[in-house]
């Protein structure tokens, strides 16, 4: 098969498709939106009829792909790591009701946080469903290990959980693939009652996840992703997932003769981890991102010979890095080169022509006569609105919180109660909180800045353009405050107006402020050139 | 061989293209790979960065150990002192002379030359007007990796196989062009 660059986003969706999947479900999220943009794009999946549109949100994602596995097809879904938070009532349950067709969750974690919130660590979420987790290092083995969890989970009918940090997800690298298998056959479960959670069949479905441990504690004892680089001297590495490459990097740079193990398929093998760490009496613990299973060898009362995040050996937070793995190693780089004072930080910030500007110019104005200017924000580009010279947003939470913590702020009094949400995010989790609102009489204004895209993730579809008005409308707000504004600079005075009118209303009021995204205009017109 | 290169610049600046290039190239000649890039927030007008890494050896990092790397490859002058802390002392700066002013406390254009050329070994290009004359100043990036192209280690017919192969598909005048921005690049570097 032919070589080809990949990132490792891409070598997961090559290997899905690969696999033989019949759908992907995703919301966009940095790190995880180019797997399943790639098969969107993907003449393979068009020919063999592979579904690939953008879900709501995660968690219709994550059912979706369960519903699909339930009728005996193989499913792929995506997400970052919040994106998790979001889909983990299906995520957890799915671990009871076990899956019929191969179903394989994709989660991309953002340690660093370049692109998100938190760095939380979704193989806490692997250990806490008890599921399988596969944490690849490069880009090769994250396609093999990709084709592996399909087949692992129709062998223990379980979802396996695949996860990728920022730095393998947007890295690239040669990918040589492997035949390709064809798509299952439409084959309904005929194992009913394991798919109806009732306390019943749950305590049936939970005791044989918990018989299926020692079988999935095999796998990882004989898994070639687990494996023993031998090295002499009584110090030793524990390297996960992309750890080993830093640490790999460092043993060969600087000649250093220590014996690695490398893991990347979770749970802990037990005796493979035995048999290695009884041998040495001082082992560095390499994990990108929360020090999850370090904690677990070091037990409550601590060992010493276990070094890594929790004793400084490596810093507590961050993505690791050839740097702090050399000195964690003991190695003496020459690394005092610091940045000239003379460079200045440059942020990013909202683009020229950003329709979100000209909203922010007239919320701004239009807050001016208030002593309270409290605006509840919510996460896209608009975020940046956070930033000089703006300094517009109060807070950003999470997805659709800006709708119901300017409810939860309105029920304690604070007037005006304004939040600002993109129309992707509204669609996502912003709904079921203006229901809220509407069925509490809250008195807030609520601005959708739709731009008719998923801008912050590179401009994907949205799953309501053209349908807010009717949204709003259908779940109760009064037709007199929804009211359409266009921001544009000429509209500047209107605008203040319209939106100090909804500020002064005592009720529930939606302003669907309107003007696509400047980046995704001009790819359109490209497009409509050629 | 082995050759470790930070691209960097402004993100819409068009450093995904010069890493492109040399990813094709290294890749026809049966060398490793490893290019890591920036997505999501960062790329909003803000700093950009690509770590690059080319070798016919198991390359295992992703990202450049600080120190190490051969050339920092900049489409600004400010985003190349940005990396400095990754460049090898024995290492270049290859950067274009324009600045792209986004921010109000951008620092005066003489003091940044001047660092930069206290710093390190150094090819200062002046892209703009090589782009222009190449036919397109969205060619800036290209000559920019002409300029950058004696320090890769890579034929100057392979990175020029590679711009072909990466452009065909947008036509012939395409192509051209930037074969054309490519070699005033170059011939800039060389005449330095």
């Amino acid at each position: 098969m032919n070589k080809q660059l990949l990132l490792g986003a891409e070598a997961i969706a090559q290997a899905a498709l690969d696999a033989g999947i019949s759908g992907v479900y995703a919301y966009p999220g940095t790190p995880s939106t180019e797997i399943t943009q790639f098969i969107q794009q993907s003449s393979q999946a068009r020919e063999s009829g592979v579904r690939s549109k953008w879900s709501v949100n995660e968690k219709t994602a994550y059912e979706a792909a369960l519903g699909m596995s339930y009728a005996g097809k193989r499913a792929l879904v995506c997400m970052k790591h919040v994106g998790l938070n979001v889909a983990a009532d299906a995520f957890m349950n799915s671990a009871i009701t076990g899956v019929h067709g191969g179903l394989v969750i994709v989660v991309a974690d953002d340690p660093s946080m370049h692109s998100s919130q938190n760095e939380q660590d979704s193989r806490v979420y692997g250990k806490f469903a008890m599921l399988p987790v596969l944490e690849p290092s490069n880009q090769q083995e994250t396609y093999d290990i990709v084709r592996y969890a399909f087949n692992l989970s129709e062998d223990v009918k379980l979802p396996v959980l695949l996860r990728i940090p920022t730095r393998l997800s947007h890295s690239r690298s040669v990918v040589v693939r492997t035949e390709a298998t064809p798509q299952n056959q439409l084959d309904p479960t005929q194992e009913k009652n394991k798919w109806i959670l009732l306390p019943v069949n749950a305590r049936k479905g939970y005791h044989s996840l918990l018989e299926k441990q020692t079988q999935l504690e095999n796998f990882s004892e004989f898994s070639k992703f687990n494996k023993v680089i031998s090295g002499a001297g009584d110090k030793a590495v524990i390297a996960f997932g992309i750890g080993y490459n830093y640490v790999m990097e460092v043993i060969k740079t600087y000649n250093l003769n220590m014996p690695v193990l490398k893991l990347s398929q979770y749970p802990l093998p037990e005796q493979k981890i035995r048999d290695f760490t009884e041998k040495y009496q001082d082992i560095l613990i390499a994990e990108e991102g929360y020090p999850v299973y370090e904690e677990l060898l070091k037990g409550f009362f601590g060992n010493s010979k276990f070094r890594g995040r929790l004793d400084g050996a490596l810093p507590r937070t961050g993505e690791l890095s050839p740097n702090v793995l050399a000195k964690a190693l003991g190695v003496k780089t020459n690394d005092e080169q610091t940045v000239p004072s003379v460079v200045a930080p440059r942020p990013p910030m909202l683009c020229q022509g950003c329709s979100h500007r000209d909203l922010f110019d007239a919320l701004i104005q239009a807050m001016e006569s208030y002593p309270q200017r409290h605006v509840f924000g919510d996460i896209g580009c608009y975020t940046l609105g956070a930033l000089p010279p703006y300094n517009a947003i109060s807070t950003c939470v999470d997805m659709g919180a800006s709708v119901t913590m300017a409810k939860g702020a309105a029920d304690a009094g604070l007037f005006p109660a304004v939040a600002v949400i993109g129309d992707s995010t509204f669609t996502h989790s912003g709904i079921t909180g203006l229901l809220d609102a509407v069925n509490d009489g809250s008195a807030v204004t609520v601005i959708i800045s739709d731009n008719e895209t998923t801008a912050m993730t590179g401009g994907q579809d949205s799953s309501g353009s053209g349908k807010y008005y009717d949204i709003c409308k259908g779940i109760g707000v009064d037709e007199k405050h929804i009211r359409q504004i266009v921001p544009l600079k000429r509209n500047f005075e209107e605008n203040v107006k319209v939106l100090k009118e909804e500020f002064e209303y005592k009720g529930v009021s939606v302003i669907i402020s309107q003007r696509e995204c400047v980046q995704t205009a001009v790819k359109s017109k490209k497009k409509a050139a050629r | 061989m082995q050759k470790n290169i930070i691209i960097s610049g402004v993100g819409g600046q068009g450093i995904l293209t010069i890493a492109s290039i040399i990813d094709l190239a290294a890749m026809n000649l049966g060398l490793n790979v490893k290019q890591a890039e920036v997505h999501g927030m960062s790329q909003r007008g803000g700093a950009v960065e690509s770590h690059l890494r080319i070798s016919s050896e198991e390359i295992f990092s992703d990202l450049i150990p600080k120190g190490k790397a051969d050339i920092i490859l900049s489409i600004e002058p400010m985003e190349s002192l940005r990396y400095l802390p990754f460049l090898s002392p024995d290492g270049v700066i290859v950067t274009a002379t324009e600045p792209y002013v986004n921010i109000p406390n951008y620092p005066e254009l003489d003091e940044l030359l001047k660092t930069i050329a206290d710093s390190t070994k150094h090819i200062f290009v002046n892209a703009d007007s090589l782009a222009k004359e190449a036919g397109s100043a969205k060619s800036y990036n290209v000559v920019m990796l002409g300029a950058a192209a004696p320090y890769l280690e890579i034929a100057v017919e392979e990175l020029e196989k590679a711009i072909e192969m990466l452009f065909l598909l947008k036509g012939k005048e395409m192509v051209d062009m930037n074969i054309k921005a490519f070699r005033l690049g170059l011939e800039s570097a060389l005449n330095t």
